[in-house]
């Protein structure tokens, strides 16, 4: 039983060396950072069963990415569809700055480079993310960084699109955000991949006092490709975040969304929708750490599983004696389609302050029973009316993306079948 | 209305189900005709819901003796939604909620769903819309209500309005309430009666399942049923009703002990 975990940290290692090996030198505006990056992942073994982060989630999918092939980006692909109205779509996947030839609307501008020294990594390192191994990872090889300030209402809604294609590759995108003071930003990422490769996102927001971010994370991947995903946000006093986020057939997604209210007295939303079927692992690992008095939390978590697929989740709410009178509501539900899925979900809930309100549930279940035969007593065939139970299913959290959403037909996304008419 | 000459629609004959290994209906016969309104009353754990929800397919239940045909067809062996496509309708005593499904749209596939059996054609949104105001006036019903998710949050009347409603556009053969009055306030269940009133017609037929005379005041039953331990009892006109709310149940006990000892 020892040989194991020595055996997956020594496959690891290898793993990691020959893709660290294979990088091309640093180089532009972010090679201290790619340095520092590749510096501390040499260190570090790809993670494993033994942390205990990572105990539920299967990594064979990235494993089997030949580190060789992610020593550039895949070929691009961009199958999408026209940008609907009052959107700013901004490719993130091509060679070339995605700000370049873009006439950014009132309220968007580029961070200037004193502005984003001072500002990367903040939100990661109040977090405790610096150090994650897919936040390592997107240092190491992202050699460039969207970054852009908020201010005032900014009315379209910023779309950021990649898609890593069928080929093989290593994408990896760097988004920095700063929302100053009452600033409002709707922002859609959008992330898609058919084939073997590699998806690594790090995104940071910071939000000033009464800014406000919705946030929506779309990602549609094939059975063999990875997204690594890390969504870290600052609030100051009264901003609001809302993050939704719905990812569907990659072989491996690991999102981790970590949200910071630095002196509490904010308001925060995460919605969760992630689908796995087949041999697929899907694993949410939420952070919400309030740092001061007066924050709420409103978090919604679920899980379609069907075949062999896996799904993990974790909900860290932390709540120091500082917090007092935190409002916080957690709830995960997972939809058990197959005897052969597997789904693993923990809050972990840590509270010190003693005047707090901390509600949290878990439910594992099949389709209600009752709810089939209601359908069906309308006339609606069994599968009919199984599809639309899982369609009503997806559509609470998917309702909460922001609008431009629909072009990208989020539900033919997760359920994998055209819109039902 | 009773005419001994009308088709009839639902013949059910000597009928056991069980749920579970506990046997709860055990030999019902009813025969219902076109243009009848059956009342069927009885204490709880009588097994009168338990008549409707096997009439209509429910999987928790197995029949396990007796027949039933439904427009001379055995209906026993037809899948729920083959039942209701034909014509049957079950009200729920507890309509259930489904988040995420739209109301209007569970509707619309309901009705072209019974539509494509009868051998019309399906409605699209617009000409499903102009139908579905039509009908919501059968129980003057807020179209806010469609825009919503099947039930959610619904009060119970609401509930129960929009069981009616539904009623209303697949226009069943038989329809069978089971204690749709139950959770209703006066006003309530003035309005849920009179859209079952409007729907019942020479060629369709009713089963209200029903603790309390109170419904009876304003659908006025062709035939009451008393129903006790998975047997109906006793079969008579209206006025059985009014006997039952006078006298209670306890001469049922009575019956019921003076066949177990014949």
């Amino acid at each position: 039983m020892v040989a194991a975990p020595v055996s997956t940290s020594v496959a690891g290692s290898a793993w990691s060396a020959s893709l660290l090996a294979a990088l091309p030198v640093p180089a532009g505006p972010l090679a201290p950072v790619q340095e520092r990056g590749r510096l501390a992942l040499s260190a570090r073994p790809l993670p494993g069963r033994r942390d205990e982060d990572w105990r539920f989630t299967d990594l064979a999918a990235l494993t089997a990415l030949d580190p060789l092939s992610l020593a550039a980006p895949p070929p691009p692909s961009q199958q999408q569809p026209p940008a609907a109205a009052q959107v700013l779509r901004l490719q993130l996947d091509s060679d070339d700055d995605p700000l370049a030839g873009v006439q950014l609307p009132a309220g968007l501008s580029p961070l200037t480079e004193p502005e984003l020294k001072q500002v990367l990594g903040q939100a990661l390192e109040a977090n405790g993310s610096r150090d994650q191994w897919p936040v390592l990872l997107n240092k190491a090889v992202a050699s460039r960084v969207l970054a852009l300030r908020v201010r005032g209402r900014v009315a379209p809604v910023l779309e950021l699109v990649s898609d890593a294609g069928v080929g093989p590759g290593l994408l990896p995108l760097r988004v920095c955000l700063v929302l100053e003071e009452d600033a409002s930003l709707s922002l859609l990422q959008v992330h898609q991949s058919g084939g073997a490769n590699l998806t690594s996102v790090l995104v940071e927001a910071l939000l000033g006092r009464g800014a406000s971010l919705h946030h929506g994370l779309l990602a549609a991947g094939a059975p063999d490709s990875v997204l690594l995903a890390q969504v870290a946000v600052a609030q100051e006093p009264a901003s609001e975040v809302t993050l939704v986020a719905a990812t569907a057939g990659w072989g491996l997604v690991r999102f981790e969304p970590r949200l910071h209210q630095v002196e509490g007295a904010a308001r925060s939303r995460l919605r969760g929708l992630q689908v796995v079927s087949q041999r697929q692992c899907a694993d949410t690992h939420s952070q919400m750490l309030f740092g001061g008095p007066d924050g709420s939390l409103d978090q919604l978590h679920k899980v379609i599983a069907d075949d062999a697929g896996r799904s993990v989740f974790n909900g860290a709410v932390r709540v120091p004696r500082a917090a007092q009178r935190t409002d916080a509501a957690q709830l995960s539900r997972s939809l058990l389609l197959s005897d052969r899925a597997r789904v693993d979900t923990k809050p972990e809930l840590e509270i010190v302050a003693d005047d707090v309100r901390c509600a949290h549930g878990a439910t594992v279940s099949r389709l209600q029973q009752d709810e089939l035969f209601y359908l069906q007593s309308r006339g609606i065939a069994a599968d009919r009316a199984a599809r639309l139970l899982l369609r009503g299913y997806c559509e609470e959290v998917l309702r909460d993306l922001p609008a431009a959403a629909a072009a990208w037909q989020p539900l033919s996304i997760v359920l994998g079948t055209p819109n039902d008419r | 209305m009773i005419r001994p000459d009308a088709p009839v629609l639902l013949e059910i004959c000597d009928l056991e189900a069980r749920v579970d290994d506990q046997p709860i209906l055990k030999g019902v016969n009813l025969t219902i005709r076109a243009g009848e309104i059956h009342a069927v009353m009885g204490r709880n754990g009588s097994g009168k819901s338990t008549l409707s929800k096997v009439l209509a397919g429910h999987p928790a239940y197995t029949v396990t003796g007796g027949t039933v045909l439904f427009r001379g067809e055995n209906l026993l062996e037809l899948e729920p939604e083959q039942r209701a496509r034909t014509g049957l309708f079950l009200g729920f005593q507890y309509p259930v909620e489904i988040p995420g499904v739209s109301n209007l749209e569970f509707l619309r596939v309901a009705t072209n769903a019974r539509r494509a059996e009868q051998g019309f054609e399906e409605l699209d949104t617009f000409a499903f819309e102009d139908l579905v105001r039509e009908r919501l006036q059968v129980v003057q019903m807020d179209p806010a209500f469609l825009e919503r998710s099947v039930n959610e949050g619904f009060s119970g009347g609401e509930k129960k309005r929009n069981e009616i409603l539904q009623m209303a556009l697949l226009e069943p053969l038989v329809a069978i309430l089971d204690e749709t009055d139950s959770g209703l306030d006066i006003d309530a269940l003035r309005i849920v009666a009179g859209g079952v009133n409007q729907l019942a017609t020479a060629d369709n037929a009713t089963l209200l399942i029903t603790h309390y005379q109170r419904l009876l005041d304003v659908i006025t039953p062709d035939f009451v049923h008393v129903m006790a331990a998975g047997l109906i009892l006793r079969t008579g006109g209206k006025e059985l009703a009014l006997e039952l709310e006078e006298r209670g149940y306890d001469w049922v006990d009575q019956e019921l002990a003076a066949l177990e000892v014949a």
